[in-house]
């Protein structure tokens, strides 16, 4: 039972978990309960660190932008307006409150916030759902379109946006980059063919990406009055992301073993063989790295894809909060950050433990 | 006829400047059913030597010539076991000799082939580990796969690229003995890629010494007139394999001697002393 237990968390890969699910399984041995506890102790250590100091910083910057405050209202307004804007900040009224980087607990509180607003939300699509159910029977009867929730998205909704962008992004980025890189990996006259190509693109910025597909996507929906966003967004960060994948591929076909070659000369397999039963298996290794990669890219172009393309995401979250400037605004946007980098890390473990599973060396993805 | 035979066959590696001649007039001729040893030293141009024979390389003029008809690619009558045993690591045992099997009969039906598989996989000992992977055996475990599935596809030749070169001395016997088994059973010619003389003389019929490259040519052959089946233990008592043995070894020593003798080149070795990095 322990060691199922450890074995599942390890293929998950969250191995900085393993000592901290060790600690609850009574083991005879209290050395390795130590070790265990010191391993797990030293990750929270980090954490609590970290957050002692960015309170502590966010607490200094509150500080100096409270104490400029204050002196402006004191050189501009006088002795009394000045004391009425100390009274205001301490009384922690929202009207005066310095606007910096905001401490943990305010970050704690967005997040609870937005929770509290997701539920909202949530409840409120749920009333105009059943409100609409006979009114859309009937539109759908009659063959039109049924009236949808047309409301403000929740958090979680635009969390769930950003994530669909990316694995549509990916998908389209594997489904590219993974047969051309087979095909060019194949044959060095066509790698050499696709080699400026590649060398070209693969440098070019997010930005321009979403340019480019902007403008052919807009000519290809004209008359379409339905959101392309979406399309433009996800359309651009697999072409944004899908290098990796490619040159991993190509390199991986073009450099397999040479006696797995041999072997396949020696037992006369057909070309198709060949490629699936030798070349593919073995250059998977390679191709799952470079997908890591991909996906990596591809959460992290999504931000500023988003942002540009107006999709309903984490990218234009960010940047309409920093353009409201309301008090909770630099709050909501650490939230979306964290947010940001906890995904970004839980997909890459999700890519590592696929690329675990089909790796036959198991020494060799790090 | 010679079931094998090569004729003047050389074969170079590289253009212009950095061309160099591997193989220099290479002659042999292997009668059916016969177990021929090519011995030599490591680089000598062993393995070129039985790529060119399996179909894997060209020769860069002469022709090797398989019953009668010129070698242009590899075939399933010439099974080959590899040195470094080149199995696919992401298949099992079975899986690996499956596949080799599915090749050499095509139309046979699947569980015809699975029997055969079976029954492979049991005649080199290895039916517990039949679902294990190649990374999870050991050595001569991983050499009796290759050779399984060398035999498996029934070739009417095997040819064996120093398979035992990579195993303990233990191991290698006992796998010299089960080659030898199979061998006799059906009585396929065999040709044996070794630096082993002793392994050489112990299995073969015929040793031909392979001079060391660049341009290596076979030596004079030696027979060996020991009466099948051989007794690795009376063996060292035999005065016939004494003879033959001392004979080969003194011929591969005078052309390592020879070898030596060729480069005259000194090279002056840099003046090195020690630093003293207390000042």
């Amino acid at each position: 039972m322990e060691q199922e237990i450890i074995l599942k968390k390890s293929r998950l890969s969250l191995s900085f978990l393993k000592p901290l699910v060790a600690k609850f399984i009574p083991k005879p041995n209290k050395g390795t309960l130590f070790s265990s506890l010191k391993k797990t102790g030293i990750t929270i250590l980090s954490i609590a660190l970290f957050i002692g100091l960015w309170h502590w910083g966010a607490k200094a910057l509150y500080n100096v932008e409270a104490e400029y405050k204050i002196e402006k209202a004191l050189t501009e307004r006088g002795v009394e307006a000045a004391a009425a804007e100390r009274a205001c900040i301490a009384s922690g009224d929202s009207s005066c409150q310095p606007n910096t980087l905001p401490s943990p607990s305010q970050v704690w509180a967005s997040l609870q916030s937005l929770i509290a607003d997701h539920k909202i939300i949530k409840a409120d699509k749920a009333a105009f759902v059943t409100k609409m159910a006979d009114t859309n029977a009937k539109l759908i009867a009659k063959g039109k379109n049924p009236i949808v929730y047309t409301g403000r998205a929740s958090f979680i909704d635009i969390v769930l946006t950003s994530i669909r962008t990316v694995f549509a992004g990916f998908l389209l980025a594997l489904l590219i980059a993974v047969p051309i890189g087979i095909i060019i990996g194949l044959s060095a006259p066509l790698r050499s063919a696709f080699n400026w190509f590649i060398q070209v693109f693969k440098p070019v910025s997010p930005v321009v990406w979403y340019l480019l597909v902007f403008m052919i996507v807009k000519t290809l929906y004209i008359g379409d009055s339905t959101d392309n966003a979406f399309v433009i967004s996800f359309i651009s960060v697999g072409l944004c992301a899908m290098w990796a994948t490619l040159v991993n591929t190509a390199m991986g076909v073009s450099s397999v073993d040479k006696d797995y070659i041999n072997v396949a000369k020696v037992l006369k397999l057909g070309t198709f063989q060949k490629v699936f039963k030798v070349i593919l298996p073995s250059s998977l290794p390679l191709i799952f790295t470079g997908l890591r990669i991909t996906l990596s890219v591809a959460w992290m172009v999504l931000i500023a894809i988003e942002l540009l393309a107006q999709s309903q995401g984490l990218g234009l979250f960010v940047w309409e909060e920093f353009q409201n400037g309301a008090n909770d605004s630099n709050s909501k946007i650490i939230v979306a950050m964290f947010v940001i980098g906890i995904i970004g890390f839980l997909l890459d473990r999700l890519m590592l433990t696929v690329q675990n599973m089909v790796s036959f060396n198991k020494n060799e993805a790090v | 006829m010679a079931y094998l035979e090569l004729n003047n066959v050389y074969k170079t590696y590289g253009e212009g400047d950095n061309k160099t001649e591997v193989l220099s007039d290479i002659n042999l001729s292997i009668a059916e059913g016969e177990f021929v040893a090519i011995v030599g030293f490591t680089g000598s141009g062993k393995t070129t030597l039985v790529n060119l024979i399996n179909g894997l390389l060209k020769p860069t003029s002469g022709e090797v010539l398989f019953k009668g008809t010129p070698v242009v690619d590899t075939s399933h009558e010439r099974g080959v076991i590899f040195q470094n045993y080149s199995l696919l690591p992401w298949l099992t045992v079975g899986q690996n000799i499956y596949m080799a099997v599915k090749e050499a009969f095509p139309k046979e039906k699947k569980s015809v082939l699975t029997q055969r598989v079976k029954e492979y996989v049991a005649m080199v000992n290895l039916t517990p580990a039949f679902n294990k992977r190649p990374k999870e055996l050991s050595g001569g475990m991983r050499q009796r796969v290759a050779v399984a599935r060398a035999l498996a596809m029934d070739p009417e030749m095997i040819i064996m690229d120093e398979p035992l070169g990579a195993l303990d001395a233990l191991t290698r016997g006992n796998l010299q003995d089960e080659i030898l088994n199979i061998w006799s059973k059906d009585k396929r010619t065999a040709l044996l890629i070794t630096n082993d003389v002793d392994e050489g003389i112990y299995m073969a019929d015929r040793i031909i010494p392979l001079k060391p490259g660049p341009n290596a040519t076979l030596g004079p052959e030696f027979k060996i007139d020991i009466d099948r089946p051989r007794d690795k233990t009376a063996l060292n008592d035999n005065p016939s394999y004494k003879k033959t043995r001392n004979a080969i070894i003194a011929y591969l020593m005078d052309i390592g001697e020879e070898r030596k003798s060729v480069g005259t080149t000194e090279y002056v070795l840099p003046e090195i002393t020690p630093k003293s990095f207390v000042a």
